[in-house]
């Protein structure tokens, strides 16, 4: 299907077309922008830079029901299937996240919690136009208006967005539209890579990860990473907002007779996470968890599943309360390898 | 996708025995269990050496290595040390109660492969639980395999498991059964020092032989260089590594060693396999 285009005064009218499913956007929660159901349209508002928390957190929640019990039963009721859900306004960097968390959640065993969640969400991005200090998309195989893992992709021209189709559900989604929408001229098109291009020349930090994996494997024992880690609080931030961290607990929790067996995200920098029950440590300091976190990302998820475990959207380095910075590593990873 | 595919969501079972293996602190308990489902009870298939997320609702999961051989029965066996939370919750159960299992998890040793071959396992305090399937599983098929020599030590006579059914085994004369404790103890027979050592005692040969070991990774460590010392070929030796774990199948992540998860690509490794890996003896 070719590109159409939505005028802003229709805006209001494609809302209301989205929202007959549950519709989530960027919203402040508290000082935090996330992805949060909208109750009234008024709400919708796509002037946000990217959000804090990935857009993930829809798909594969902070805490979620395995399934529920009685205190001394045996009935095990996983919750009811998920609703369809819109997420509008993801940009490219996390829905391109999206196909890395699918294959690890589709490896041999289906994951049904985040499958069944990702059939049933429409996720239409928005072109990323302000790129932030710290992103470098371009450097791992993204970009400003990448569209894997998207149905529908927007970019905003000023006076409308320009939408592309992207899928079934994105063409579907254009259909049901019908009227709003207008066939894209040459010119909108023109205009739209206009903007990609130039959000792209907005983003001045990058790497070559060119033979990084292999690298990585030659500085296992390398000084560098006592270095790099030094700072780390083991806070856990890096691993929590990241749009590609998938690692999880398993936790039963029981509120009086009413008992649940949930998943709660954990992170590679806690100690707790490989604690083993003897008070061995696998990986007992922030050195080797640093190590992990960076070898997960760059080499062994390359080595089982052919692609880079990270999308360069710069939360980890936004957000690390000490400065810690992925690309820094990355690039003491290419010099000390020379 | 309905919900008997749900991986996460296991089976009831139902405790039939339970007995202590070792008492104190860390006291380790076995139980004995069956699965409610009958169907699930006939289907239900374990290899040697892989393991089950067991767990009570209500306080929640551990896996565990499944420490009976499918040639002993339609029931499946733990022996669990008391460590933490639902470890202390799985020692409160008594027969009669109620616990969840899912699984099996993990690949298994290879014992059909084995056939023909010499055994030797080397293990250590709890470690012995995943090697004690292969020596179940070699006595069901003893035709099968030549010598099966079982060298196992803790480090007192206390915290010996299985120790009645070694007694039951001296009465055998196809089993080789060398034991040891690290502390010197009145009236112990047996040999007195570190596995490591012992197994340099014992001297075996690596010809036709595999080696298998479990215990503590200090004591898994300098078995390694000793099987080398003895001359095994790295694919002569195999270990099962116990990391850590919450889902059973790669998705949550933390039994990672290098870009291999023990639960799916272990928890059994050949020597040769787990030399490659950075992190695997860490």
């Amino acid at each position: 299907m070719d590109s159409k285009k939505l005028t802003k005064d229709k805006f209001g009218g494609f809302i209301d077309l989205l929202s007959k499913q549950k519709l989530y956007v960027p919203q402040m929660a508290g000082e935090t922008l996330r992805f949060a159901p909208v109750d009234s349209k008024d709400e919708v508002n796509l002037v946000f830079s990217n959000t804090a928390v990935p857009p993930k957190s829809v798909l594969f929640p902070q805490t979620e029901t395995l399934y529920e019990y009685e205190a001394g039963g045996t009935e095990m009721i996983i919750p009811e299937g998920p609703e369809e859900k819109v997420l509008l306004g993801v940009r490219p960097c996390d829905a391109r996240a999206l196909t890395i968390v699918d294959k690890l959640f589709s490896w041999d065993i289906d994951d049904p919690y985040y499958l069944k969640k990702r059939e049933a969400t429409t996720i239409i991005g928005l072109a990323c136009q302000e790129p932030g200090i710290n992103c470098f998309c371009t450097s791992v195989g993204g970009g400003p208006a990448s569209t894997e893992g998207l149905d529908l992709l927007l970019t905003d021209l000023g006076e409308g967005y320009l939408l592309q189709p992207l899928t079934e559900k994105g063409e579907k989604l254009c259909q049901d539209a019908g009227e709003l929408l207008v066939d894209a001229a040459g010119e909108d098109n023109q205009a739209a890579d206009k903007v990609h291009q130039e959000a792209a020349e907005k983003i001045v930090r990058n790497i070559n990860v060119d033979g990084i994996p292999q690298k990585l494997e030659d500085l296992w024992e390398s000084p560098l990473w006592k270095k790099v880690s030094d700072a780390c609080l083991g806070c856990g931030a890096c691993t929590f907002l990241c749009p590609t961290c998938h690692c999880f607990d398993i936790q039963d929790e029981m509120e009086g007779f009413e008992g649940r067996r949930c998943r709660v995200w954990d992170s590679c920098m806690f100690k707790e996470y490989t604690l083993h029950t003897s008070g061995h440590n696998p990986r007992p300091t922030r050195r080797e968890r640093t190590r992990n976190r960076v070898n997960h990302k760059y080499s062994y998820f390359v080595k089982n599943f052919g692609t880079i475990a990270c999308v360069g959207c710069g939360r980890c380095i936004n957000n690390c309360p000490v400065n810690i910075d992925i690309l820094d590593i990355l690039s003491q990873v290419v010099k000390e390898a020379l | 996708m309905n919900d008997n595919l749900n991986p996460y969501k296991p089976e009831i079972v139902t405790v039939e025995d339970t007995w202590f293996e070792t008492q104190g602190d860390r006291a380790i308990k076995t139980l004995k269990v069956v699965f409610d489902d009958e169907e699930k009870r006939e289907s239900w298939e374990h290899r040697p050496g892989q393991c089950a997320m067991i767990g009570v609702l209500g306080v929640g999961e551990s896996m565990i290595s499944i420490s009976c051989s499918p040639t002993e029965g339609k029931f499946l066996r733990f022996s669990v040390m008391r460590a933490g939370k639902v470890t202390q919750a799985l020692h409160e159960l008594e027969p009669g109660d109620k616990m969840t299992v899912r699984g099996p998890y993990g690949n298994s040793f290879p014992v059909d492969d084995w056939k023909g071959k010499k055994i030797l396992t080397i293990g250590g305090g709890i470690g012995q639980a995943p090697l004690r399937p292969i020596i179940e599983y070699v006595k069901a098929n003893r035709g099968d395999y030549e010598d099966l020599t079982m060298i196992y030590g803790s480090r007192t006579s206390a915290d010996l498991c299985f120790k009645k059914e070694f007694e039951a085994m001296r009465e055998r004369d196809d089993v080789n059964i060398h034991l040891s404790i690290d502390i010197e103890e009145e009236g112990w027979p047996h040999y007195v020092g570190f596995v490591p050592s012992l197994l340099m005692e014992v001297n075996p040969s690596p010809e036709n032989t595999i080696a298998v070991t479990c215990g503590p990774p200090v004591m898994i460590n300098f078995v390694l260089q000793n099987l080398k010392k003895l001359n095994f070929a790295d694919e002569q030796i195999y270990t099962t590594l116990e990391n850590r774990m919450k889902c059973g199948f790669g998705k949550c992540g933390r039994c990672n060693v290098g870009n291999l998860y023990v639960c799916k690509d272990g928890p059994v490794f050949s020597y040769a396999t787990l030399k490659a890996v950075p992190e695997a003896f860490a």
